[in-house]
């Protein structure tokens, strides 16, 4: 059971709305995918094309929670606003913080990050940070009073997976208590089983399924991908060994002689 | 008056935001609003006046990961 501020939900994976086929695709991604949760961002309207009317209308329909981001935004300033408008917008206290340092990572800008949470969460924003794997910015993040952290794998549609995997593992070490989803970076079913097995909490996915062949599939199979990942971390994974260890009893072997052991 | 609307110049005789929005054809349409940077709830756009050296931000919902 997946826990975002209080409210328990099935699916583990969060799933983006955007780059999908036809807006078809993206309905029978979701269902596919199973996700009780889907992304979505805030754009300057046109009062000719009013784009984002018929977008709502078909996000109404899918009869999943929202959870808005700040995609986009540079500065604290610009998130901080960018989530008041989401708000008010959506009709949720769920914010998808992100504050952008760089166009060619979109690496989070984690001083604005942090800057942003603690106003955020002072006006009771329940936000969902998009991260690094960085230990003290996680600490100010949570210490200014979000219950979830959302560190990245590796740059944001790259689907590259994971690209510092023993520093996820430390994250999840030190924050036993906080939900953790790995937010940007995933490319393959494989990356998600990865992060399930390290005990997170979740996975938030968008480029990976809207940009595969078969949209529609490729959501199936990360939901079955979770699943395995996270049946695995609850059944206890064993450790890596440096040697082989035999796994067919040796004692009793035919044609055993003691001057072949080494 | 000429005022930036979502980075365009636009001429409008509106002197609220709340005007603003129905002059452009918002009027019951799925929108936020945010005037130089900072937000400006839908109750208060009525009481919200406009000034020529205004940049106004008018959003609504859209695909988003």
């Amino acid at each position: 059971m997946l826990k975002l501020y209080g409210a328990n939900f099935t699916s583990r994976l969060l799933l983006g709305t955007a780059q999908y086929p036809s807006p078809d695709i993206l309905r029978r991604a979701v269902e596919a995918s199973g996700t009780e949760i889907v992304t979505v961002s805030l754009r300057r309207e046109s009062a000719r094309a009013r784009t984002g009317q018929g977008f709502w209308e078909l996000i109404e329909q899918l009869g999943v929670r929202v959870l808005p981001n700040t995609a986009g935004c540079r500065t604290a300033k610009e998130a901080i606003a960018t989530a008041q408008m989401a708000r008010e917008l959506f009709g949720t206290n769920w914010v998808k913080l992100e504050v952008i340092a760089n166009d060619d990572t979109l690496q989070p800008e984690l001083f604005g990050l942090v800057e942003a949470a603690n106003v955020l969460c002072a006006e009771g924003f329940e936000v969902l940070p998009y991260t690094t794997e960085d230990l003290s910015a996680a600490e100010r993040l949570v210490a200014a009073g979000c219950q979830v952290l959302m560190p990245w794998a590796s740059p944001i549609g790259s689907a590259r997976g994971l690209m510092n995997k023993p520093a996820l593992k430390t994250l999840r070490a030190y924050f036993p208590e906080t939900t953790l989803i790995v937010d940007a970076g995933l490319g393959a079913p494989s990356h998600a089983t990865e992060v399930m097995e390290l005990g997170y909490d979740g996975v938030l996915l968008n480029t990976a399924i809207a940009k595969a062949a078969d949209p529609v599939t490729m959501a199936s199979a990360f939901a079955k991908a979770l699943e395995a990942g996270r049946q695995g971390f609850e059944a206890g994974l064993i450790e890596p060994r440096d040697m082989g260890t035999p796994s067919t009893p040796v004692a009793g072997t035919p044609f055993f002689k003691i001057d072949r052991v080494s | 008056m000429q005022i930036l609307i979502n980075g365009e110049p636009v001429a409008t005789k509106a002197r609220n935001l709340d005007e603003l929005c129905g002059e452009l054809g918002f009027a019951g349409a799925k929108i936020a609003t945010a005037i130089n940077g900072s937000f400006v709830a839908a109750v208060k756009r009525a009481s919200t006046e406009l000034s020529p050296t205004d940049e106004i931000e008018i959003v609504s919902p859209r695909q988003g990961g």
